[in-house]
């Protein structure tokens, strides 16, 4: 869209330029529309309940308080120094990716006929998932530092670093997410596939566990290949290290982080025109 | 690229040869194994289907257009086209200025959200900042004669509420093209002149209208220039009463 009065702007269908460019630039023009989508997906998602956005943070806190029961009771890596502030935020990581990637495929489908009416720029609905994931690990930094408070797992100023691995993060969930979507136009099973995918991708990350207690062989297969090891990793440092990560740390997680981006936004791109001529 | 100035100082709207071909399996191969196993096999086949066959015409600015043509004639894929929703498969669209698609009205209300927060939702997906929404808001609501109920969640708004709410955040883009399909029956009798009055005054600022209707009196009133498309096909186009006439002596009754 043309913001110049005088001028209007032409929209010429034989004008195909970069595909993954002009997505850029025109979900740019709608950045208040991502902002508007993610504002309805939180309000409406807890309007109905008395406690309302509170679940946002009391979801991961009663995760956490069970699993610490139950892994402290039945197995002994329970009792590792700071088990709660370990598991905690392993499972914030995990959920951010787990949800924003759900939730851009399922935006996408269920939210079809709008994009059938209109002109919004497909990428909205990916980006609206990932900026509400983003308020949700936001608020969460609360009932997070409330654990190391009460669990003696000391607050040092490396937890300003968060942003960092947040951002990485993100960035890794959004190209996820638009590569299953894109998947998800022309099979409509990769949906249920990939719930059942989450699950085996959850129990191969250290999450609950520490990596310590993995067996030699497939340590080194999970720490080298599984790409959420290497994130989930760098946004626990600040926090239950309490240290800043070194750049071997840090490298690996950039350059995972950019290559998903890259080719799930290209892959979406190209083919987001495919969208409206089926369902 | 074959021209550098695509408009003429008129035009606003020009189609060039353009076709649309939804691909339609010939079965369902709605699972990635099954879609393997046929794709190995050799057996996927798509019956390819022509919404709109090598249709070419222009609008020029300030003119009130009508569609017609019996259900499935491609009038909506037509509109599709001009809002870009679709991308023609063969030939070209060229649109100038802002398009204010009157699809169906409150397409993308949150049945959750109170009137206000849809008002803002409804303004972001046609492209608005929340400045500029935050401007309009008061007319909206003005028009829509919603004051009273416009911080209730839309779940406890009637249809004709919720159709109102949706035709007044449509309207009130300023739009130099305004697509209605099928909506001016929207709301009481009061309303509805409103409407009618509303979109008068488009037209008289110099907007360009495409109204697509079965009902052949609101045309025959409301356009001067009209297209009738049959089959995907443009089986005629110029005045309205013409063009009116052509499509109602092909009807069998």
């Amino acid at each position: 869209m043309d913001t110049t009065k005088n001028a209007p702007p032409i929209y010429d269908s034989a004008k195909k330029g970069n595909l993954a460019l002009d997505e850029l630039r025109e979900v740019l023009n709608y950045r208040n529309l991502v902002l508007q989508l993610a504002r309805r997906d939180i309000l409406t998602r807890y309007k109905r309940s008395v406690l309302g956005i509170a679940w946002t943070l009391l979801n991961p806190l009663a995760m956490m308080l069970i699993l610490t029961i139950v892994f402290s009771q039945v197995f002994k890596f329970g009792n590792i120094y700071g088990y709660p502030t370990y598991v905690l935020s392993g499972l914030l990581a995990w959920t951010f990716f787990a949800q924003t990637t759900t939730a851009s495929m399922v935006n996408l489908v269920w939210g079809g006929g709008l994009l059938n009416r209109i002109y919004i720029p497909r990428t909205s609905f990916a980006l609206a998932a990932i900026a509400t994931g983003l308020v949700n690990i936001g608020l969460a930094t609360i009932p997070l530092l409330l654990v190391m408070l009460i669990t003696g797992v000391p607050i040092t100023p490396a937890m300003l670093f968060l942003p960092v691995p947040i951002l990485l993060l993100a960035a890794f969930s959004l190209g996820v997410g638009l590569f299953i979507s894109t998947m998800a136009i022309y099979f409509p099973d990769v949906s249920e596939m990939y719930q059942i995918v989450l699950i085996g991708w959850m129990y191969l990350t250290p999450i609950i566990y520490p990596v310590e207690i993995l067996p030699e062989g497939s340590a080194y297969w999970i720490t080298h290949l599984n790409p959420m090891y290497y994130i989930v990793t760098l946004y626990r440092i600040p926090i239950y290290e309490g240290r800043l990560p070194t750049w071997e740390e840090l490298l690996p997680t950039i350059v995972i982080s950019t290559v998903s981006l890259v080719i799930g936004w290209v892959v979406f791109a190209n083919k987001s025109d495919e969208f409206a001529y089926r369902t | 690229m074959e021209t550098a100035i695509p408009l003429n100082n008129n035009e606003v709207i020009r189609l060039e040869n353009a076709s649309v071909r939804y691909r339609v399996p010939n079965e369902r191969v709605s699972t990635f194994k099954e879609y393997v196993i046929r794709l190995v096999q050799g057996k996927i086949k798509y019956n390819s289907f022509l919404a709109l066959d090598n249709v070419s015409f222009n609008v020029n600015k300030g003119q009130v257009f009508g569609l017609i043509g019996p259900n499935g004639a491609g009038k909506s894929t037509l509109l599709k086209l001009i809002a870009r929703v679709l991308r023609p498969t063969e030939g070209r669209v060229l649109v100038k200025g802002r398009v204010a698609p009157l699809l169906e009205f409150g397409a993308g209300f949150h049945p959750e959200l109170t009137g206000r927060e849809n008002v803002y939702l409804n303004g972001a997906m046609l492209g608005f900042t929340q400045e500029e929404m935050a401007a309009k808001f008061d007319d909206i609501v003005e028009f829509a004669e919603l004051w009273d109920f416009i911080d209730a969640p839309l779940r406890t708004y009637s249809s004709g509420m919720w159709a109102r709410l949706g035709f007044s955040v449509a309207t009130d883009v300023d739009p130099e093209i305004l697509i209605i399909d099928e909506v001016l029956s929207v709301g009481d009798e009061a309303f509805q002149r409103k409407s009618t009055e509303r979109i008068n005054q488009f037209r008289d600022r110099g907007a360009t209208i495409l109204l697509v209707s079965h009902n052949m009196a609101q045309i025959e009133e409301m356009c001067q220039h009209a297209a009738w498309l049959d089959q995907g096909k443009l089986e005629a186009i110029g005045e309205t009463p013409v063009v009116i006439a052509a499509y109602r002596e092909s009807q069998p009754y």
